[in-house]
């Protein structure tokens, strides 16, 4: 029986030949990430394993992007933690705020995951480097502790769904639709454990961000890992962001084998696929955008770990150019990372957000999980590019959140309510 | 707390639905810190306020499909457990929250039977290494997924870092 990609890079990993769904192995890893959040309770652990050195300082991550800049003292103090362990244990990737960026963002930017490789993160949303042909998952703090001792994690081989993706994208939709398409079609749990493997000759069109935003949200449908078959655009991306030299071991290719087992096998002609709003409180609550009704407005989220990059933050000025954010109505801007901030600000974005009336932000998570820059109060509305809209999740009990496409968040705030950017008659 | 060396629990089922996501678990707000205690008095808070002061140290969780979705935040399975409850059962879990709950030492039981009958407020009877569960209010008996052996080390060794320890001291 052939093998998946999962099951290739997997059993590559645990240096056997083969692997299969139900298999529970030991593999080692190429790199480890926590955050702010997550890293506090590993660092804890790793000292109870009673380690003097961490297993490869070159491949652990650390990145404070959660609750920085620091929002309040105690959030202060679990940054200070973070920081004196990157120093202590000598963690060269450790990113301070300035040259931090979301951690989702900035690993693959900075070169820091290549094709092929297995990544764990002490972040659900680490299933975002699935984009470059590489297993990455997410996993919690104590996994993690272990990680940074040993270099390596246990692992039931997944299950896997193939999701075939034709033809080309309409004018305003995008990665984001692909995916809340999908997650409403399959629920939040359809590929709970599972790997989600995407093929076909639609990939070709979508951009290295649009398939970043896919994978990233594969946990939304419970998925283990999202992953993408390594084409030309993976491989000039890549090439790209090995230039930090970060990381000089070589790139290792995978493709599924033509008799690979599959659980299950979707199809998506993109040409089909609109724009998509995930209504509150669940991510596969997906209608098109056609079908939403009038929805006003209080917030819109531009930015994350999900919708925080180059191609989102182009067609959001390409819809507020020249036009102003309905009074009323708060629209901000999170550039995922510094990079794609100076970016921005050298191709003018920046001048035409804050011209429309929207306030800019240094990089950070906060606002998606309702840490800070951006809480919402009881009653109010907002649209987010982000990733989840349970209850709470970004503010009061009784707050919600739609989540939608750059393009759509861009067209809402000008309008106030939940709109298409054709409304806008561009 | 459980320590988690007794394998046999008994407690009053608090019943919530599917798709328990770890931002209602433990809110965003509260992850400033990672304290047990201070995570504890926050569970729960978004969709059952009076959680925090209505259990009692023992008592189980009992909920429908996807338990701990969302987040990776190990701080869901802590606040449960610093919450003194001492098992949950859910028809399915999320994987991340699934082996966080083994990693930490806070035994978990799927279940779909016990989903489909548990009243909130029935008294429960757990039996970990057998994975029964007596409901003892309605006096029935369901049985549960057992553990794959190489979890059952895991909980044996007292959580994920334990048998770390031991592998990295055998090297």
């Amino acid at each position: 029986m052939g093998m998946t990609m999962t099951e290739k890079i997997l059993a590559f990993h645990a240096g056997i030949d083969e692997t299969k769904p139900g298999q529970l192995i030991d593999a080692r890893c190429d790199m480890v990430l926590a955050n702010d959040i997550t890293a506090p309770i590993a660092i804890r652990e790793f000292y109870k394993i009673g380690r003097e050195r961490v297993w490869n300082g070159e491949r652990i991550a650390l990145v404070p992007d959660h609750f920085t800049p620091n929002k309040d003292i105690k959030s202060a103090e679990q940054a200070k933690i973070v920081r004196e362990f990157a120093k202590k244990f000598e963690i060269k990737n450790y990113f301070e705020v300035g040259e931090m960026g979301i951690e989702h963002a900035l690993l693959p930017e900075k070169g820091l995951v290549l094709p092929g490789d297995l990544v764990i993160g002490a972040d659900s949303h680490t299933c975002t480097y699935g984009a470059l042909g590489a297993f990455s998952t997410g996993v919690g703090s104590t996994d993690l502790a272990c990680a940074m001792a040993s270099g390596t994690a246990w692992f039931k081989v997944p299950e896997s769904i193939l999701l075939e993706l034709s033809g080309k994208l309409p004018r305003y939709s995008s990665g984001k639709d692909v995916i809340l398409k999908i997650i409403g079609d399959i629920g939040v749990d359809g590929a709970r454990y599972m790997t989600m493997e995407f093929t076909g000759d639609g990939i070709a069109s979508l951009s290295m961000d649009s398939r970043f935003t896919i994978a990233n949200m594969a946990i939304e449908a419970g998925a283990k890992n999202g992953i993408f078959p390594v084409d030309d655009s993976t491989l000039s991306y890549v090439e790209e962001s090995m230039k930090s030299g970060l990381r000089e071991d070589e790139q290792k290719i995978y493709e599924k084998d033509p008799d690979a087992y599959y659980s299950r096998e979707i199809r998506y002609d993109l040409g089909t696929i609109e724009s998509q709003v995930a209504f509150p409180h669940l991510p596969e609550n997906t209608k098109g955008i056609s079908e939403v009704g009038d929805i006003k407005i209080d917030q819109v989220v531009i930015g994350s770990c999900t919708n925080g990059r180059m191609e989102d933050l182009k067609i959001a000025a390409e819809i507020l150019r020249g036009r102003k954010v309905k009074k009323g109505v708060r629209l901000l801007i999170f550039p995922a990372t510094q990079k794609i901030l100076l970016d921005a600000m050298r191709e003018g974005l920046i001048e035409v957000f804050i011209e429309a009336g929207g306030a800019v932000s240094t990089p950070t998570c906060g606002p998606c999980l309702g840490g800070h820059m951006g809480v919402l109060a009881e009653g109010e509305k907002a649209v987010a590019t982000t990733n989840r809209n349970f209850v709470g999740r970004m503010g009061h009990k009784e707050s919600e959140v739609y989540l939608a496409s750059p393009a759509v968040a861009a067209a809402s705030a000008v309008l106030g309510k939940i709109s298409s950017p054709e409304e806008l008659a561009l | 707390m459980n320590d988690n060396n007794n394998l046999f629990f008994e407690g009053v089922a608090h019943r919530y639905g599917d798709n328990i996501d770890t931002d209602v678990i433990i809110p965003a707000r509260y992850l400033n810190t990672s304290d047990p205690n201070e995570l504890a008095l926050h569970c729960m808070e978004d969709i059952d306020k009076e959680f925090s002061r209505k259990k009692r140290e023992g008592d189980l969780i009992v909920a429908g499909e996807n338990f701990g979705c969302g987040s990776s935040r190990e701080h869901a399975p802590i606040a449960i457990k610093a919450s003194g409850i001492s098992c949950v059962i859910a028809a399915s879990f999320a994987r991340i929250f699934y082996r966080n709950a083994i990693n930490i030492g806070l035994p978990i039981l799927e279940c779909p039977e016990a989903n489909a009958d548990v009243e909130d407020g029935d008294r429960l009877a757990v039996d970990l290494e057998k994975g029964t569960i007596q409901n003892r209010s309605k006096k029935t008996d369901y049985k549960a997924q057992p553990f794959p052996e190489f979890m059952k080390e895991i909980i044996r060794a007292g959580g994920l870092i334990n048998s770390m320890k031991k592998k990295l001291e055998g090297k």
